[in-house]
């Protein structure tokens, strides 16, 4: 497939080499359109949002409110902290300037002046990447006052983070531009009502708005024919782990995750079988080696499969990996990132985690099991945010699809001897 | 506390954000890349440079991992342990960095050069394993080029 987001072209993060490519085209082809036309072909493109939910983008930004006296924003989400995502880090540096007109064309959409683009703090160098093209892009006059000579003026602010992986979580990321800890609010409201200072508010990931101008250029006909129907368009796929090539890919969506890491990531090093693949980054339920036949990298196609697109990042897993390491690893993650607002989550990933370890130290016992469930089903759906789900999926799903991993290490009550490591 | 240049920097900002408060992390950023860290004395500056008190100013401080409270070393070495990094080896290089550095994960040396973190997904997961020495990104390791990397330094 003919490369979209991250097309192979030397020096594309350069504006001339950008404009000499067709960019910013599908920037004027949009002011040339109603706001509401625009909202529509995103509409009718189906495309769904990349940051991990798969919620339609176009659907999301009808929400907004025509008629409003207040100011209105876009935030763009590139917190990237999914264990397992490296993927908006790839179009900061390889292709900024697709960001940048994806941004300008959802604000004229939208009616919106200012846009927030988040990139979390441990991205200093791609922070410096993204604000050099912005700062290009203001001086060509794509972005600020009357753009290419029309009405719409709109600023971009690169908001920088600090270190917090809850705050890729909507609302948590707009207390954190407010200058606020990242503790995310109570929905309703939700952010197209009252978002950013109370004012109606839009959230979309980085790759999900580097779609718009493909879909403004190209027509949401011939957009919604790439890949899975009902979850149309390119994907950026991160493969990580116990594979020969790994990185991040540009596929359709609807790429079986088999072809996905046999044939775009090279297979398995020392050609060892699969035993476990985490698909969307690590808050995705986690799949058995022997269940990965037919399943694809779609919303629909995973969901069948017991699991989700999340983040697409593809996380492999050889059969010599110790999975009782993995999953503590996880928890001790979730328990370090929970925010502490809601009790089942501040307390209950500090017990998993706790238990888990134990399990690592060879301290688990068969009651240890079922105890690690109860948490996990006591922390799913009753917080604030997702991020108690995100801790209860692996651990549930890890459970379920190898209880017998956790029932050996029992038996053998005595440290690991095998290494998580085998690359 | 703060250049002339970052002042000028923060008159800027102020016309991009409806209010002061949003400023907090811009301005607390500001602070600790001129002076390491971010001290008691800094929050209250920055509690009155923006007019929101002091307590808000260190809540904000001691949520974010990346700001610190308290001075740490010439050479921040952050290594990634998270999944994908710990399937490709990174128990491993983070043994040979405390091995090599005489300090164990999360301290500092007492010279003040070395401070060695173990911390969450940095987004290197395609080039695992990976250590961070402040901004710049040290990927696909092996003990060898960590050697390199703290030689070039010592």
């Amino acid at each position: 497939m003919e490369r979209l987001i991250l097309p192979d072209i030397k020096d594309l993060h350069k504006l001339d080499v950008y404009e000499a490519h067709g960019g910013y085209s599908a920037l004027r082809k949009a002011l040339g359109m109603k706001p509401e036309e625009v909202t529509d072909e995103v509409k009718k493109s189906n495309l769904r949002g990349r940051g991990g939910a798969c919620f339609p983008t176009g659907l999301k930004w009808t929400f907004m409110p025509k008629q409003t006296n207040k100011p209105k924003y876009l935030c763009v989400n590139g917190d990237e902290s999914e264990p397992g995502t490296f993927k908006d880090r790839q179009i900061f540096e390889f292709n900024p300037h697709l960001l940048i007109e994806g941004t300008i064309i959802a604000c004229y959409a939208m009616g919106i002046t200012t846009a927030y683009l988040y990139i979390r703090g441990e991205y200093g160098k791609w922070i410096r990447m993204m604000q050099k093209a912005v700062d290009d892009a203001y001086a060509k006059g794509y972005i600020g006052k009357n753009i290419l000579g029309t009405e719409f003026s709109t600023e971009l602010v690169i908001h920088k983070g600090a270190g917090a992986y809850i705050c890729g979580e909507e609302s948590a990321l707009m207390n954190s531009i407010e200058g606020e800890r990242g503790y995310p609010r109570v929905k309703p409201p939700f952010p197209a009502q009252y978002g950013l200072w109370g004012c109606p508010t839009t959230i979309n990931n980085v790759e999900t708005i580097s779609n718009v101008p493909i879909i403004i250029n190209r027509g949401w006909e011939w957009y919604s024919k790439i890949g899975a129907p009902k979850h149309p368009g390119p994907i950026l796929v991160g493969v990580s782990g116990h594979v020969n090539k790994p990185g991040v890919y540009e596929m359709p969506t609807g790429v079986p995750l088999l072809e996905i890491i046999y044939k775009y990531a090279g297979g398995v090093p020392g050609n060892k079988a699969i035993k476990a693949v985490i698909p969307g980054g690590s808050s995705t339920p986690i799949l058995r080696g022997d269940q990965l036949e037919g399943v694809c990298m779609d919303a629909d196609s995973m969901k069948a499969a017991g699991s989700a697109v999340g983040t697409a990042g593809l996380i492999v897993m050889d059969e010599d990996t110790d999975l009782i390491q993995v999953i503590a690893r996880i928890s001790k993650f979730y328990h370090h990132e929970s925010c502490g607002q809601c009790t089942p989550c501040r307390e209950g990933t500090g017990w998993l985690h706790k238990i888990l370890d134990r399990f690592v130290a060879g301290e688990g016992t068969k009651e240890d099991i079922d105890l690690l469930m109860e948490i996990a089903n006591n922390i799913e759906g009753n917080t604030i945010c997702a991020l108690g789900d995100a801790a209860a999926w692996p651990v549930q799903s890890m459970i379920r699809r190898f209880r017998d991993e956790f029932e050996r290490r029992v038996a053998r009550r005595t440290a690991p001897v095998v290494e998580a490591v085998s690359a | 506390m703060l250049s002339e240049e970052n002042l000028k920097k923060i008159d800027q900002l102020r016309k991009m954000y409806p209010t002061s408060q949003a400023l907090t992390l811009p301005v607390l950023w500001m602070v600790q890349e001129e002076h390491g860290n971010i001290s008691t004395e800094a929050m209250k500056y920055v509690a009155g440079l923006l007019n929101v008190p002091y307590g808000h100013v260190l809540g904000v401080v001691t949520f974010y991992t990346m700001f610190h409270s308290r001075p740490i070393g010439k050479h921040h070495v952050e290594v990634c342990t998270n999944i994908s990094c710990m399937l490709r080896g990174s128990g491993r290089i983070m043994e040979h960095l405390e091995h090599r550095l005489g300090i164990k994960r999360g301290e500092t040396s007492r010279d003040m050069k070395w401070t060695l973190s173990e911390v969450e997904c940095m987004g290197s997961c395609g080039t695992a394993p990976m250590l961070a020495i402040g901004e710049e990104y040290h990927e696909n390791l092996t003990l060898e080029k960590v050697d390199k990397i703290i030689d070039s330094r010592s």
